[in-house]
């Protein structure tokens, strides 16, 4: 039943892509190219990253705020250490992309540890990451990097965007971990039901702290690609970006209760979000009516596919 | 969140009730650390640089973020049911938006000031349906509306501010008693909802929906309809939080500070309000409101870089809620 529900949901967004593809393609002949599909690839790389590993911590029940801000400091890192400290920049990179991870795993360490609840862990980490961010860089940009780190964000491989190989790496290797491992059991379990998981003799704390570092591992990865995307590094990078990730996970169908929710959901939930924005606005609507359909329509889904399940569950 | 309903039982009915300030701390303990903070903050900063405490200041720390402690207030009934409310930021830009323009166009100044917090009430209405009736997360369901909101202001306003307020409308820097407008409404607004939250069989069913949502339906507590009304209600509190925000300037601002929501989540959860539901006071939100306020012009006074202030209040928001936390576990919670 349970397994039922699941494919319902996503079958369910999957026909509403399609509708939407469909729709919008007959809004802008522009729309359906392959030129634009695979662009709106490359804009949805950063948010798709965060999201995979969002997945995986909303399906323990855990939630984590602060990606968008451990995205900032990231950036801001990458900069300072290429530019102010004058390490190579491979070396700058991996350094502020292991600083990311290393934000992550305090998530963790502050949920695990201290019993803090995700939400106000994170919340309190995105203050401090943004901060640290805001009083390293000084509101000074980094600019001028060289010409290669541009292949990253902005150039192809094989006729496809450098990120959008990264991107589908990232949502292939997920989606075994999920759906095929023990580990990827064992995080359904924790956020079905930790009391029962932890007396099954499943290392919860572990597997917890090692998604929030996974978590900050991704938005660290995201920051660098977004850095090489945009070719400047500025403090503020990434605000917001936390709510965008959730919106296409719990569009995806994952339960924000845990114990519930797939990465291909997720990634058929950034699909319809990136079509949605990119579609709308070359038929002529302006960015701001696009987020309040996307609102709209993540209200919407979670009502439908709730309405579905509750007919199922009475049958 | 076991921790305050078994508080509250205590308190009422333990044959020998331990001393008064004992069980001042058990019941207000969040609130007293805050409050020792912000002293203490005081009497440092003020050491470092007498001009800290001077009126002018303490106007700017009081009045300046009164809006946020008031839709505080409001964020922290909704958590204290087990909800939350990540919208509540671009709900306040909207309103201010409807409220301003009202009172550009020549309606009469009451009704500018009405607008918001009946138009509050309403999408909150609206929000409170849905997670109570449909039964969607109230994360999920505010998430939306935040895009529906922030997209919906944008695209009104397209990023033009409101100039050419009524002078009569800008109620925020008009004074009563002596006293500027938003303190006064800030203190008399948690006083009130303090009140009503401890002492009023309404109120009280609030702890008992956040603390045990089964329990509370078993004792006969509409649920649903208590989920909806705190909704409405903390709807109203961003409408009045609207009127201070809107008219503290010359203009109203198409955009609302970055991440006005999670400050005022913040503000409740540092004051207090546990985010698992069932326990907190709306003094600790006004309270932490205060502490952010302080932290913020201190670091002005002692001349540290105003771009470290957000790397600070996060390391304090931090340790508070690794004390908070400590200080639960010790008490065998």
């Amino acid at each position: 039943m349970k397994l039922k529900s699941l494919i319902r949901h996503e079958t369910f967004l999957a026909v509403l892509l399609v509708v939407v593809l469909i729709v919008l393609s007959f809004q802008s002949d522009r729309f359906f190219t392959i030129d634009n599909l695979l662009n709106q690839g490359r804009l949805m790389t950063e948010i798709g990253l965060i999201a995979i590993a969002m997945t995986f911590v909303i399906a323990t029940g855990g939630i984590d705020l602060s990606v968008g801000s451990i995205l900032g400091l990231t950036a801001i890192l990458t900069g300072v250490f290429w530019q102010n400290v004058g390490l190579p920049l491979p070396v700058a990179a991996t350094a502020a992309i292991a600083a990311g991870t290393f934000a992550g795993f305090v998530n963790g360490v502050i949920i695990t540890r201290f019993r803090v609840p995700p939400l106000i862990a994170t919340l309190a980490t995105l203050a401090l990451y943004r901060g640290l961010a805001e009083g390293i860089s000084q509101a000074r940009s980094v600019r001028g990097y060289p010409e290669w780190f541009y292949v990253l964000g902005q150039k192809d491989v094989l006729g496809v965007p450098t990120q959008l190989w990264i991107l589908l790496f990232a949502a292939v290797v997920a989606s075994v971990i999920l759906a095929y491992t023990t580990w990827g059991r064992t995080v359904y379990a924790v956020g079905s039901n930790e009391v029962a998981s932890r007396f099954s003799g499943l290392s919860v704390e572990k597997t917890k702290l090692a998604l929030y570092t996974a978590s900050g591992f991704a938005a660290a990865v995201a920051a660098v690609i977004f850095v090489s995307r945009v070719s400047t590094t500025r403090s503020d990078m990434g605000t917001g970006i936390e709510l965008d990730a959730i919106t296409a996970v719990v569009l995806g169908g994952t339960s924000i209760f845990g114990g519930r929710g797939t990465i291909i959901g997720t990634i058929i939930g950034l699909c319809l979000i990136q079509a949605l924005k990119n579609g709308l606005s070359l038929a002529g609507i302006k960015g701001d009516g696009t987020i309040m359909l996307i609102g709209a329509v993540l209200i919407l889904a979670i009502l439908a596919s709730n309405l579905f399940e509750r007919s199922g569950t009475r049958t | 969140m076991t921790t305050t309903v078994e508080a509250t039982a205590r308190s009422r009915t333990a044959p020998q009730r331990p001393g008064f300030f004992k069980r001042l701390f058990a019941e207000y303990g969040q609130e007293i650390v805050v409050l020792a903070a912000i002293v203490m903050l005081f009497a440092i900063v003020t050491m470092v640089n007498p001009r800290f405490i001077s009126a002018n200041n303490l106007t700017t720390i009081f009045s300046g973020n009164a809006y946020i402690a008031v839709a505080a207030i409001g964020m922290a009934m909704v958590i204290v049911t087990g909800n939350i409310d990540v919208s509540v930021g671009a709900l306040i830009g909207v309103l201010a938006t409807i409220s301003g323009s009202l009172a550009v166009a020549g309606y009469p100044i009451w009704f500018a000031w009405l607008a918001p917090v009946v138009v509050g009430m309403a999408v909150n209405a609206i929000i409170g349906i849905l997670v109570a009736y449909a039964r969607i997360p109230s994360i999920v369901v505010t998430l939306g509306a935040l895009s529906i909101l922030r997209g919906g202001l944008i695209s009104v306003t397209g990023g033009t501010w409101i100039t050419d307020l009524p002078p009569d409308y800008l109620i925020a820097q008009k004074q009563i008693f002596g006293l500027p407008v938003p303190l006064v409404f800030m203190v008399v607004l948690t006083l009130l909802a303090a009140f009503w939250m401890r002492y009023t069989a309404f109120g009280r069913s609030l702890y008992a929906i956040g603390g045990n949502a089964e329990a509370a339906l078993a004792t006969g507590i509409p649920i649903a309809r208590r989920t909806v009304a705190v909704f409405v209600i903390h709807g109203a509190f961003a409408g009045l939080a609207t009127i201070l925000f809107a008219t503290q300037l010359q203009v109203i601002q198409s955009t609302v500070p970055p991440n006005l929501e999670l400050t005022v989540i913040t503000a409740a959860v540092i004051g207090g309000v546990s985010i698992l539901g069932g326990s907190g006071t709306v003094i600790g939100s006004t309270l932490a409101t205060i502490l952010f306020a302080t932290i913020g012009s201190a670091l002005i006074f002692v001349n540290v870089s105003a771009y470290w202030l957000r790397a600070v209040i996060g390391l304090l928001i931090l340790a508070t809620v690794l004390a908070d936390m400590l200080r639960r576990r010790g008490r065998g919670a």
